[in-house]
């Protein structure tokens, strides 16, 4: 038996026992789902969901190509392929989710000293710090290194002032990774450094945005006189833009795949695939649309999302060179998810637009919100004006004026 | 299956790439227009393909061919396709090589194949009947009489048709118009009694003919596959085509696009270059993504039909319809950008566009396929 086959084998053994019953799919639909974010203040409906999160984060499952001595998985890539189609299989859930282990953990990997990665990915894997993001701030959204918080030179910390927006689930995150300014206003790329600040650090504070959805994932995050060490300091001083860019591609890579990932979500029966909800609201006749005009849009929708997770396949078979293309699947991902729900939202007709109520359905007044959630995905992240920006100079070599 | 081209498949492309460049730049089609050739493919050219062993790339060994699979010839195709290539090599080395290979009796094996891979004999492919393809819509009869069929009707828009020795021909033995049952394929010697071949002339400067067959006889050993069921045997040399034809719609694209990108770096207007303005970036940025979506696409139809995989036919129709809206916004949006020159006959940007409105047309629009993906994908 070849050494992947062996793994093959424990890997099934392992998830067979130690994926408990209600993390799998067939799970008994009475039991609460959570959505699992990790952190110090984490609550959970249903305790299996914290036993799976503690049996993964102690194999490094949780992302299972980092090293051992970070508390990975240590896996090559043939075995993550197959973890993850042995997951699939039994229809796993994913365990964690987390901005540190799609964004901060990769760039630690790279740019951290020994000590901070032995400190701070452990923790994320285990889900037991919950991270945050502090990016924009009120006067630097797309033009983010224009930004202003600064943190001065107080000879064994930096004292930080200042205040970030956008920042998701701040209320609820135990540490940020932050951007600030260290060095001169001009050249602005060249004095910013990428810091790292615990939220119960006295002058940390934080105020939830609500959205036009109602809800509030993001927040405003201040910084009045905070003291932070100076070891939270990531890579060299005044030289946190190179970092952040290549977090950046992190975000958008795994933004990119909301559109597809929901996409294949809903044909799970969830209720928000497009075409049973066409069929639903418009009628069926012979297994077809009823309604010929909203059958051919999303007709020529369902082939432009066919083509863009080939083109996803296809991105991964290549091997991931990732910095070109990223901005081109933030940009797409976004574009077509957005216009995925202003089709459904269309095709479920006035119960498309339901807000709240017994008179309409869980699932109409669901879609409603992640209508207009979606508004979002093309501003977060960068703009699509920005990514356009960014394949016309990066990748197609037009000039500048 | 993976999205990536082997290193055969890609040694073949890195050969079609320098073949086109260094014998058939677009000049080489050019002069044949302006010198109005009766059969808009030159000879010479068909020869050094053959010596490459082009037509035999989809012909087993045993048959002189190499059996090198659809993903082979559809790079090549799409590799000529930049330079507007015109040759025999889709209507031979793809319809016919694969008809023949995949449902020709062994006589008909023995009889074509070998003749196919030297480039000896050319073939078309001839379903088509009126202006929007439909291969349900055959009307053309072939009555049984005795031993023999006989064959009335007329054939549209058959590629290579002005010159191919050898017709494929789908005609009804049974039932209406609209049906896909009762359709029969047969190969017939385009110089048989009774068979006239008009030239078309299209926008493309093609090779184009209908065909019209006036009492055309010809015996049961010409029938192609089994007697009755071939529409469904039609329906899947089509899908080879359309995938072929959807590379070669990419490399049109492709090439259009790179022509643009550089006159976006040379032209200067107001004192800068015009690829400056963000009103044309964005644009062009656009583009890039619908490039990148199409080459994804496409790529999986061609490996789905060398693995045989059972999402052929929606892959076939997917990669139809998205190389299909690509090439018609980039051979648009080119000759825009190019200004005042992107409409002169002088210029080559146009030939993309002509080429680009005739090849959405061939083998079903996009609308054609948006529609069959629908009904495969039980929307």
């Amino acid at each position: 038996m070849s050494n992947l086959d062996k793994f093959r084998d424990e890997t099934k053994k392992w998830l067979n026992e130690n994926c408990p019953p209600s993390m799998r799919s067939g799970a008994d639909p009475s039991i609460p789902i959570d959505e699992v974010w990790g952190g110090r203040n984490a609550e959970y409906k249903n305790p299996e969901s914290k036993l799976w999160l503690d049996r993964m984060g102690e194999k490094g499952w949780t992302m299972p190509t980092v090293p051992k001595e970070y508390g990975g998985g240590g896996l090559n890539k043939e075995e993550v392929k197959i973890l993850n189609e042995e997951m699939f299989l039994i229809g796993a859930k994913q365990p964690l989710l987390s901005f540190g282990i799609w964004m901060l953990a990769p760039v630690l990997l790279e740019y951290g000293n020994e000590a901070q990665k032995k400190e701070h990915i452990p923790k994320i894997l285990k889900g037991e710090i919950r991270w945050c993001q502090g990016y924009s701030e009120p006067g630097s959204g797309s033009d983010l290194a224009s930004l202003s918080t600064k943190a001065e030179d107080a000879g064994d910390h930096f004292l930080v002032n200042g205040q970030k927006v956008w920042t998701s689930y701040a209320d609820k995150a135990d540490w940020i990774f932050a951007l600030v300014r260290t060095g001169a206003k001009e050249p602005k790329h060249d004095g910013i450094s990428f810091v790292l600040i615990d939220m119960a650090t006295k002058g940390v504070s934080t105020k939830p945005i609500t959205l036009i959805s109602g809800k509030s994932p993001f927040c405003e995050t201040f910084f009045d006189n905070v003291e932070v060490p100076k070891e939270n300091l990531i890579g060299e001083l005044n030289a946190g833009w190179t970092i952040a860019k290549k977090l950046l591609q992190h975000e958008r890579a795994f933004i990119s795949n909301f559109g597809l990932a929901g996409a294949a979500a809903a044909g799970g029966g969830s209720g928000r695939d497009i075409v049973s909800i066409a069929k639903k609201h418009l009628g069926e006749e012979n297994g077809k649309i009823k309604n010929s005009f909203y059958r051919t849009e999303i007709a020529s929708h369902k082939i432009k999302e066919h083509a863009f997770g080939l083109t996803l396949k296809r991105a991964g078979d290549e091997g991931g060179k990732a910095s070109a293309t990223a901005s081109m699947f933030k940009l797409y991902g976004t574009e077509h998810n957005k216009k995925r729900h202003e089709l459904m939202v269309a095709a479920s007709g006035i119960d498309g637009v339901a807000w709240d109520g017994d008179e309409f359905d869980q699932d109409d007044k669901n879609l409603t919100r992640a209508w207009l959630r979606t508004k979002g995905n093309s501003i977060e992240g960068g703009t699509s004006e920005v990514q356009l920006n960014v394949i016309s100079k990066r990748v197609l070599n037009l000039p500048s004026q | 299956m993976k999205l990536i081209l082997t290193e055969e498949e890609q040694f073949l492309k890195d050969t079609a790439k320098n073949f086109a460049e260094e014998r058939c730049p677009i000049s080489h089609f050019r002069s044949l227009r302006d010198n109005n050739d009766p059969i808009l493919w030159d000879e010479e050219i068909w020869k050094e393909m053959t010596t490459l062993g082009w037509p035999g790339i989809l012909i087993p060994e045993e048959y002189g061919g190499s059996n090198f699979g659809i993903t082979g010839i559809s790079v090549i195709l799409g590799e000529c396709a930049k330079t507007l290539t015109p040759s025999p090599l889709f209507a031979t080395g793809v319809l016919g090589a694969f008809s023949i290979t995949n449902f020709g009796s062994s006589e008909q094996k023995q009889n074509y194949l070998p003749k196919i891979a030297s480039g000896e004999l050319t073939t078309a492919l001839a379903i088509d009947e009126s202006s929007h393809h439909n291969p349900a819509n055959t009307e053309m009869a072939a009555k049984k009489d005795g031993k023999k069929f006989v064959l009335n009707g007329k054939k549209t828009f058959v590629i290579d048709g002005a010159s191919a020795d050898l017709l494929i021909v789908l005609a009804r033995t049974s039932g209406n118009k609209g049906e896909m049952s009762g359709l029969t394929l047969f190969l017939i010697d385009s110089n048989d009694p009774g068979i006239e071949k008009i030239k078309l002339d299209m926008a493309d400067s093609r090779n184009y003919a209908n065909i019209n067959f006036d009492n055309v006889e010809v015996d049961a050993e010409s029938i192609l596959g089994d007697e009755e069921t071939g529409g469904e045997t039609a329906e899947n040399i089509l899908d080879i085509g359309r995938i072929a034809l959807a590379s070669e719609m990419l490399g049109n694209a492709e090439a259009a696009f790179e022509t643009t990108l550089d006159y976006l770096k040379q032209r200067k207007q107001f004192g800068v270059l015009i690829g400056s303005f963000q009103a044309l970036q964005h644009r062009a940025a656009e583009m890039f993504c619908e490039l990148e979506l199409t080459k994804s696409s496409v790529l999986a139809a061609m490996k789905a039909a060398d693995e045989g995989s059972n999402e052929l036919q929606r892959l076939s129709s997917l990669s139809k319809t998205i190389a299909g809206e690509t090439l018609h916004l980039v051979s648009n949006e080119a000759v825009q950008m190019h200004g005042g020159i992107g409409v002169t006959d002088e210029y080559d940007i146009g030939f993309f566009l002509k080429r680009a409105r005739v090849a959405e047309q061939i083998f079903g629009s996009s609308k054609f396929h948006t529609e069959r993906y629908a009904n495969i994908s039980g929307f």
